[in-house]
């Protein structure tokens, strides 16, 4: 998969940062994110992702072909909420100012257009903590952060075997596809539904079959080396917090704290330019 | 009900994420509705939670969900991840019924069972979780986020009723083919 995002390792100031410590942000931040949609602070967290991009020294080629795929569905995804609901803007903002009658029952007033632009943005400020998260993290150090804020480590390790299995799988699954193909099994979007799935179906079943003796074959390997036997577990890769992650985790709690107030403090999450 | 977690379930969970995951790209897409799929992953899931229960079928809907949106879409749709969650936990609740792993899901009432199950699960997640938290989280529409989870239930029911349960039923043959066997009456 060419546009798939997956770690980097580089010598930034984010990269050095332990697991922990970005999963606390990346929690903290998506959170915000979901609960808030006082435009202010959206564009603010849209600000300080640019910004941590450039800290991290994140390539443009690196996100683009996801950025653009983003694009893609959100632009479409605006354009439904338009058609089935062209004054939800109206309705949130408690007022209405037309700036063009389109046709029948759609005039485009800019409370729509404030509110399709806000849904926009909130999208966007998740974004880059999922990219960060992803970009700067070691995989088998999520682990450790994971299992360092409290969840099971049995939790943590099937999450660690999830990430170092992804790419066995991806390669096996362009094996078989290729296989298939060769085998004069269609794959394009032609031909009826049913012959669509049936052709998926193809794929699917030996995929399937080998990942269940790759289960198999895991599982006794780690039952041979005695995992689960103890209620704890060390980890290779944990770091110990230092001053930079623990200003960090201050910082998100504080963030959100503050942000949480901002937006509340007005009795509704909506921050209105129009009253 | 005690609900088991052993070294099995872990890995189950670790590597049926780890193939959620991947097939988040493979989709069928539906000619008559613009812009909506059939996901092959829901059939996936459908099995992991059939074969292994409610724990690995949450845990494959909630991680993988993210996990894809994340990897594949740089961002997470955290209205879609739950119902997933929900999807999984109830196909998987019914785990033990079903028997796949004795080869018992051969017959017309495990797979009658079955389905009626991924269409409870898959109603109560799409069609009233995905777009409660959709107006919640994001405020969008009602009318938009119901309609969306109304293609959603058709198609997560269309793929996981044709291909999640041939999926089951062919393992099913094969891991339970070994044993012939029949208790004396």
């Amino acid at each position: 998969m060419s546009n798939m995002i997956s770690y980097e390792q580089k010598n930034t100031p984010i990269h050095k940062l332990s697991g922990l410590t970005k999963l606390v942000f990346f929690i903290l931040w998506c959170l915000t994110s979901a609960l808030t949609f006082d435009t202010r602070i959206l564009i603010l967290m849209i600000i300080i992702g640019v910004v941590i991009y450039w800290i991290a020294d994140v390539k443009w080629k690196q996100v683009s072909g996801v950025f653009w795929a983003i694009m893609f569905f959100m632009v479409i995804n605006l354009v439904c909420i338009f058609f089935f609901s062209p004054y939800e803007g109206c309705k949130i903002y408690d007022s209405r100012t037309d700036i063009l009658h389109l046709f029948g029952n759609y005039t485009l007033t800019k409370q729509q257009l404030f509110y399709e632009f806000n849904v926009f943005i909130k999208y966007f400020t998740v974004i880059p903590s999922v990219f960060i998260f992803l970009v700067t993290t070691d995989p088998s150090e999520l682990a450790s952060s994971l299992n360092g804020i409290g969840v099971p480590y049995s939790i943590s390790y099937a999450l660690e075997i999830t990430l170092r299995y992804i790419p066995d799988i991806q390669d096996e699954y362009h094996k078989i596809k290729n296989a298939q193909e060769a085998r004069g099994i269609e794959m394009s979007s032609k031909g009826r539904l049913f012959d669509r799935i049936k052709n998926t179906a193809a794929i699917i079943f030996p995929l399937l079959f080998s990942t269940m003796e790759r289960i198999d074959v895991v599982s006794n390997a780690m039952e041979l080396r005695g995992f689960g036997k103890k209620k704890k577990r060390t980890w290779y890769s944990q770091r110990p917090l230092v001053a930079a992650d623990k200003a960090v985790i201050v910082f998100s709690v504080a963030f959100f704290a503050i942000t949480m107030i901002i937006t509340y403090m007005d009795g509704n999450r909506f921050y209105n330019p129009f009253l | 009900m005690k609900l088991k977690f052993g070294i099995k379930e872990v890995v189950a969970l670790g590597i049926g994420t780890a193939l959620f995951v991947v097939l988040t790209t493979v989709q069928i897409p539906l000619v008559i509705v613009p812009n909506t799929a059939l996901q092959p992953r829901m059939a996936i899931l459908a099995f992991f939670a059939a074969v292994f229960g409610p724990l690995v079928g949450a845990g494959i809907g909630l991680i993988g969900h993210i996990l894809g949106d994340a990897i594949f879409y740089g961002s997470v749709w955290w209205s879609w991840v739950f119902p997933e969650l929900i999807v999984g936990a109830g196909i998987g609740a019914l785990a033990k019924k079903f028997a796949v792993k004795e080869g018992k899901f051969n017959n017309v009432k495990n797979i009658i069972v079955f389905n009626i199950t991924q269409i409870v699960a898959n109603a109560i997640a799409w069609i009233l979780v995905a777009p409660v938290l959709d107006i919640l989280i994001y405020s969008e529409p009602a009318n938009k986020v119901f309609a969306q989870g109304m293609f959603a239930f058709l198609g997560n029911f269309i793929i996981i009723g044709i291909l999640g349960t041939l999926l089951i039923l062919v393992y099913s043959k094969v891991v339970g083919g070994s044993n012939n066997l029949e208790a004396e009456e």
